[in-house]
């Protein structure tokens, strides 16, 4: 009994954690007399949700579509380029500093190169979104498949297993959990990447909403546009853990090493 | 008597490694059906022996030859166990011990149509190592000794000829420790396989062998070769009369001077 009525705070703890949140916030700007230029109460955040439905619904929309878009490119190219990377130690240790090096490069400094080559508008939001979100799965895979036991791929090699027996039998389903762990980080990085585009270079989107809200001191829809960046990023993120919860039930139940 | 594994002067040492050679003029036989065990001190090239075996290393002076045939590539007449059971954690029990014969001709031909027949095998195979009924569980609901028989089990499961053994106890405790033995010590008397055996524990090695090799530091070649007469089927009470201690004791020394 007690059992259960514990189970049940713990599922609602993250709502009375959000609207304890809401009211402490609303309270302090009353309070304290904030201007609502500065910080807006959230009563004015969603009135302005209401007022600007149709805005910030598609150009939502157009966000959510960008991050897609660009988060599935950031998939096909990270699991390939992580399956050619694990493949072998020569092109692992010939790719690594490269990748690194261009891991250090703030995406946002991509964005005007992007703009020159491809204009302003949708193309460059997508290629930021991938450029910014495929790192962390490249890494998660090719590190999932360089860990193979080598014990495990001495047993297999002694049996006359090829390269591609041990990827298949043991390199490509221990790198799932790695992978499908790395979706979580890259969705949400995806979020950054598009937006950041968006903002400095583009017509549409959240991004484009939000600069266009500050342009003409709308404080609260600024706010506005973040909540509706929240939701979609709350949104895609429980989406990819629920999919890893899916994917790789045996790794969660084996303790299996995971980054 | 010919041999069934045979080291000839071999030298081997691994690419980038400094130093001296891994293992450096050892010479070895191992008749067919025969149980070798192999101790020395850590590092001495007992896993290295192993591996040239097997044909996952190969010398660079040297021969090795097993069943007649000069090793050149992977020998697949082989099965192996280390320390560390390796199961797979996303494959059952039974899955696990399948997993060889999905990469072993003729068997991988066959997976498909033989399946049944295979799971029976290997369902019996868990019978004899005392894990009947336990095939469906995953390696990660089984406990260490349990898993570390699975992995015997996966070793044995294509029938091979030679059984490689790299310490495949040293992480149990005592008790599990010498069950296990009986259990190889019976898997020996019934399919007449020729094992080879690494170990630390010379009471190990001594109860399993007809025939112990004691290699050196680092390089690695054989320093002493005993023959076990103890008379088979040994019980495990046979650990603990004076012949046995006389030979653990005389062994031991061997390995104290290798250290030196
Ligand atoms: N992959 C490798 N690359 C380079 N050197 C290696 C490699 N594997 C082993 N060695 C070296 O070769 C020597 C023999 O190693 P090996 O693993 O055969 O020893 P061992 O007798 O099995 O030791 P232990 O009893 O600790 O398992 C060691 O000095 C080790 O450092
Ligand atoms: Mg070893």
């Amino acid at each position: 009994m007690t059992m259960t009525r514990a189970n049940l705070l713990i599922k609602a703890s993250p709502w009375l954690f959000t609207i304890g949140l809401l009211l402490f916030w609303e309270a302090v700007v009353r309070a304290f007399n904030i201007p609502t230029f500065f910080l807006p109460p959230p009563s004015l955040i969603a009135q302005a949700f209401v007022e600007f439905w149709g805005p910030i619904a598609r150009n939502s929309w157009i966000t959510l579509e960008t991050t897609l878009i660009g988060f599935g490119l950031a998939v096909g190219f990270g699991l390939l380029l992580g399956l050619v990377v694990g493949w072998s130690r020569a092109i692992y240790a010939g790719l690594y500093p490269l990748m690194i090096g261009f891991n250090a490069i703030p995406k946002v400094a991509l964005v005007p190169i992007l703009v020159l080559w491809f204009g302003i508008g949708f193309v460059p939001a997508v290629l930021t979104a991938f450029l910014i979100s495929f790192f962390p799965i490249v890494v998660n895979v090719a590190t999932g498949l360089a860990t193979i036991e080598p014990e495990l791929e001495d047993v297999l090699k002694a049996l006359g297993a090829s390269k591609l027996d041990i990827m298949r039998k043991v390199g490509i389903p221990r790198t799932l959990p790695y992978f499908f762990g790395s979706l979580k980080v890259a969705i949400t990085l995806a979020f950054v990447g598009s937006v950041i585009s968006e903002s400095v270079a583009s017509n549409y989107g959240i991004g484009n909403l939000m600069l266009q809200a500050q342009a003409q001191f709308q404080v609260p829809l600024i706010f506005a546009g973040l909540v509706a960046l929240a939701v979609e990023g709350i949104v895609m993120y429980a989406l990819m853990a629920v999919l890893e919860k899916r994917m790789t039930r045996w790794a969660q139940r084996s303790g299996f090493s995971q980054t | 008597m010919t041999a069934f594994v045979s080291l000839e002067n071999v030298s081997h040492a691994y690419a980038g490694a400094e130093g001296a050679p891994a293992v450096e003029g050892l010479t070895l036989d191992v008749a067919e059906g025969e149980f070798a065990a192999v101790v020395g001190p850590s590092g001495c090239g007992k896993s290295t022996l192993m591996k040239l075996a097997t044909g996952l290393q190969f010398p660079f002076k040297g021969t090795v030859t097993v069943a007649g045939e000069r090793v050149s590539k992977p020998v697949k007449i082989a099965g192996m166990a280390f320390q560390a059971p390796t199961l797979l954690p996303w494959r059952t029990t039974l899955d696990n011990l399948l997993l060889p014969l999905e990469i072993v001709e003729p068997y991988r031909r066959e997976m498909r149509r033989r399946k049944p027949e295979f799971a029976e095998r290997a369902n019996n195979l868990l019978g004899s190592v005392g894990l009947r009924d336990q095939g469906g569980k995953f390696p990660w609901e089984l406990s260490g000794g349990m898993q570390q028989r699975a992995s015997l089990c996966r070793a044995l499961i294509h029938e091979p000829k030679l059984l490689m053994l790299d310490e495949p106890f040293g992480a149990l405790d005592a008790f599990t420790r010498e069950e296990l033995w009986c259990v190889i010590r019976d898997l020996h008397a019934s399919r007449k396989i020729t094992v080879i055996l690494v170990t630390h524990d010379l009471r190990e090695a001594v109860f399993l062998a007809d025939r112990i090799f004691v290699m050196s530091a680092r390089p690695g070649r054989v320093i002493a070769e005993r023959r076990i007469e103890l008379p088979r089927p040994r019980d495990l009470e046979v650990t603990f009369t004076t012949p046995f201690q006389d030979i653990v004791h005389e062994l031991r020394a061997h390995i104290v001077k290798a250290r030196q």
